[in-house]
């Protein structure tokens, strides 16, 4: 029996017989990175390699000076005694699923992915393997995303009302990835700019810099001083919950977009005025359809319920474990449910 | 049943009252008025009799989605109402769903009310078939309704103060209207908000006047001379109403409780018609009260024996006088009604003015209070009227200090509501040898901030798990405060703490400086 392919050490995933990282969190000569949030992309690695449509977001990351080198989805790369490709996993703008194999035996890890329809990324692939490293953020049955269309018609109603009512609707949402899909999910229903938060200003330019139509954006510092915001819908980051910077919007409500808004005591507690589902991970009917998709025999399940996952998997016949990973449970660093 | 959903989304999402009043006024301007009959029953608290068990339904979803019990339970664990589990179990996006329009009265009258007299396979048929037609907030709401157990969150102050709006009328009129015993008819929006008001049903009590706690120092409330004291008796606070030759006695949770307290019923019909007294019901024997938990007999049987008539006698101790001869005498000065009182009721004990001209010399005989078996003194303003509600200013509930002990905290389990999701519900022990016994459970008293810390440090120092709860390393101490002691064969610590609840965090206490079970014991010496 030989080595299996890739193996969690301290750094992070490893395959040793191509001598690279997936998503390491230690310094390493040679990282694949899945995307660039920053429990997946982190500094200091000798070199990266992502997805082409990634690049950008990454290189924003982890700064100018980072060798970075680029692969078409699907394409093949000859890495020491394996190959290696990068597949759309539907997560953020070039998020991928790595595929590592010897010949004989495939591996994917996932990093993070959802199954649902997105304006803004290219929709995850199934690709067929034998061992899937896969992510469980939301591995329970009662995380179950309503299509996102449906989710911004709603955030679209109650900025409606905010419009009749003359107040504004402040919206916090994940800086990368979320920001930028609630953007794209309402270009398709109307047409209206939108106040974003200096911090996500960049993130939406690198999206419109990679082709990915959007509503377009004013920076609320940009607003003259005094301006109110009535029935404007502003983004923001969850770090600005809470911060003086939302006085400046006088008459206003509050909301999170999230899929940990699907339970009523996260949307109580955390004092929104409401609370959207929405995720960019995979709700439980996507992550059993991908592993059934996919035919793996076994599944090792990172982050998140991974011991639910797991179960449910051994239960269902499969061969499965967990994997203690250093990723977070949240897209952005810092935020606790 | 869709309209009643976004009104209890509105009604929840926000901490506003204001808002609150609006989605309140909206709803009940548009609303049709079957369906607003039964919004308002549940507004104000009244619920369906429990027409099955949440776990019955968690079995029923088990069945139906074909997902084993262990992971309900996880989903469960991570969501902290069972009730709300279900539904979001049941609401998969991936579901065929046929929309229904059916109102709200329709839902109750045609279909849930009808679930009691099935059988329980047919009842799982009708639910599943039910189910199908909703979804999200909908399903949550339904579900609660079949176990009873629907919430909102409204006060009875707000939804009157919302009628008062819609039908333009003084928030006290419909405060009134809306006292006592009704039943959930299309007409009874209509009667509620009617501009003229002759014909208030012959039961009717008032609006209870609530005292407010006295947190500063006594001093502030100025002249002792214009302050009545009485004790603050820990019972049962009842309006007796007398009129038309019939006898009523309210509970302040407006409820009917004539027929738990037929000594206190019978000995009322003595009074003149058009009485109505405000006091409170107490297990009383041998001129003192008896336990808070001796009067708890009396309201839990559904039949009155004649030995629990025997073990747990009652008294109803009067303290105002608030209608006399049918006149409604509430805006009369609280000497006057006090003067009053004891000639319109000598059949009732009254509450004994304690008598003092300094404030020191009352705070000494507050003092008294443990031993005579009472919470503290009551400080009433001799000029004040007979108010509404809690309205703070003219009575004062000036309490004795809690009893306070240092504790362990052994087990968690996440809490429910704004809190679900969290380590919230806590258990606490007292050292009985080298062994911890436990001795109280707590839900409150910590900040947002402590309650945080607190989940990520139970979650990092879980011992065990059991279901929902996990039992921790016994490190953590905290001061708990608790109003009284009494014995107990039910609790395995052989007592029982009354309101325990969490006054420090004790980070600079190891457990081993903790209580002992001995210390608490010695407290039921005191009491005796």
């Amino acid at each position: 029996m030989s080595e299996p392919l890739l193996n969690l050490t301290p750094a992070g995933l490893y395959c040793s017989r191509g001598d690279f990282h997936i998503d390491p969190w230690k310094p390493v000569p040679r990282a694949f990175i899945t995307h660039a949030h920053a429990d997946h992309a982190r500094w200091g690695m000798g070199s990266y390699t992502c997805a082409e449509e990634g690049a950008g977001l990454l290189r924003r990351r982890v700064g100018e000076a980072a060798n970075i080198a680029t692969v078409r989805s699907g394409d093949a790369l000859r890495v020491g005694d394996v190959t290696v490709s990068f597949h759309p996993a539907g997560h953020v703008l070039g998020s991928s699923q790595v595929r590592v194999s010897d010949g004989r035996e495939v591996w994917v890890c996932t990093g993070d992915y959802k199954r649902g329809d997105d304006p803004t990324c290219a929709p995850f692939e199934v690709v067929p393997c034998d061992v899937l490293i896969t992510e469980a953020t939301f591995a329970l049955p009662i995380y179950s995303w309503a299509p996102g269309e449906v989710t911004a018609r709603e955030i679209l109603a109650w900025w409606d009302e905010g419009v009749r009512r003359g107040h504004a609707c402040v919206l916090f949402c994940y800086a990368l990835g979320k920001a930028q899909r609630i953007l794209g999910e309402l270009a398709r229903l109307v047409d209206r700019p939108v106040y974003v938060h200096g911090a996500l200003e960049p993130l939406v330019e690198a999206y419109r810099a990679a082709g990915v139509a959007l509503l377009p954006t004013l920076k609320v510092t940009n607003a003259e001083k005094g301006r109110r915001f009535a029935g404007e819908l502003v983004l923001a980051p969850p770090g600005a919950y809470g911060s003086t910077w939302l006085r400046r919007f006088g008459d206003y409500e509050t909301a999170f977009a999230s899929g940990w808004m699907r339970v009523r005591g996260n949307r109580r507690r955390q004092g929104f005025d409401r609370g959207f589902s929405l995720s960019d991970h995979a709700d439980w009917n996507g992550l059993l359809t991908t592993i059934a998709e996919c035919g793996a025999q076994r599944v090792l399940a990172t982050h998140g319920y991974k011991d639910v996952l797991a179960r449910a998997c051994r239960e269902a016949g499969l061969s499965a474990d967990v994997l203690s990973t250093e990723f977070s449970e949240n897209d952005d660093e810092g935020e606790a449910t | 049943m869709r309209a009643f959903a976004e009104l209890y989304e509105r009604l929840d999402r926000t901490t506003s009252t204001n808002a609150k009043v609006e989605a309140m006024v909206e709803y009940f301007s548009v609303a049709e008025p079957a369906d607003a009959a039964w919004v308002l029953f549940f507004l104000t608290g009244r619920r369906l009799t429990r027409l099955m068990s949440v776990r019955q339904l968690a079995g029923w979803v088990g069945e139906a989605t074909g997902l084993p019990g262990w992971l309900i339970e996880e989903s469960y664990a991570r969501v902290g109402d069972l009730a709300e589990t279900v539904s979001l179990l049941l609401d998969d996006q991936s579901r065929e769903r046929r929309a229904s329009d059916l109102p709200l009265h329709r839902w109750l009258t045609e279909r849930i009310l009808t679930l009691g007299g099935m059988t329980r396979e047919a009842q799982r048929e009708a639910v599943s078939s039910w189910w199908s037609e909703l979804s999200g907030r909908e399903l949550f709401i339904f579900n609660k309704l079949l176990t009873g157990a629907l919430r909102v969150g409204v006060s009875q102050t707000l939804v009157t103060r919302a009628l008062a709006k819609v039908a333009d009328l003084p928030p006290a009129a419909i405060a009134h209207r809306l006292m006592g015993a009704w039943d959930p008819t299309p007409d009874l929006v209509a009667r509620l908000l009617r501009a003229d008001g002759s014909d208030i049903d012959a039961s009717r009590p008032y609006p209870f006047y609530l005292a407010s706690p006295l947190e500063t120092a006594v001093g502030v409330l100025g002249d002792p001379a214009e302050w009545q004291a009485e004790w603050k008796w820990d019972g049962i606070r009842a309006q007796l109403v007398k009129r038309g030759g019939v006898v009523y006695l309210w509970s302040r949770g407006e409820e009917l409780v004539s027929d738990r307290f037929p000594e206190v019923v019978s000995r009322g019909l003595a009074l003149g018609d058009g009485t109505v007294l405000d006091g409170e019901i107490l297990a009383f024997r041998d001129g003192r009260p008896l336990p808070f938990a001796v009067l708890q007999q009396r309201i839990g049987r559904n039949k009155l024996t004649p030995s629990v008539l025997a073990h747990a006698p009652v008294v109803f101790m009067v303290y105002d006088v608030l209608e006399l001869n049918g006149a409604d005498i509430r805006e009369q000065p609280l000497s006057d009604r006090r003067a009053r009182l004891e000639a319109a009721s000598p059949m009732f004990p009254a509450s004994e003015l304690i008598g003092a001209s300094t404030w020191s010399e009352l705070a000494i005989r507050r003092e008294e209070a443990r031993t005579l078996g009472v919470e503290g003194l009551m400080l009433k303003r001799k000029s004040s009227p007979y108010r509404a509600g809690r309205k703070r200013g003219d009575w004062w509930k000036w309490k004795i200090d809690p009893y306070s002990i240092d504790a362990v905290l052994t087990y968690a389990q996440p809490g429910s509501g704004k809190r679900s999701g969290l380590y919230t519900d806590y258990t606490f022990a007292v050292w009985q040898g080298e062994a911890l016994t436990t001795v109280a459970k707590a839900y409150s008293g910590l900040t947002d901030a402590e309650i945080a810390e607190l989940d990520r440090w139970i979650r990092a120092h879980t011992t065990e798990k059991f279901g929902p709860v996990r039992a921790v390393e016994p490190v953590q101490v905290f001061e708990l405060h608790f109003e009284a002691i009494q014995p107990s064969g039910r609790h395995k610590a052989g007592l029982a703490l009354r309101f325990p609840r969490i006054a420090r965090w004790r980070t600079d206490k190891v457990a081993a400086e903790a209580d002992t079970l001995d210390r608490l014991r010695a407290f039921l010496g005191e009491v005796r």
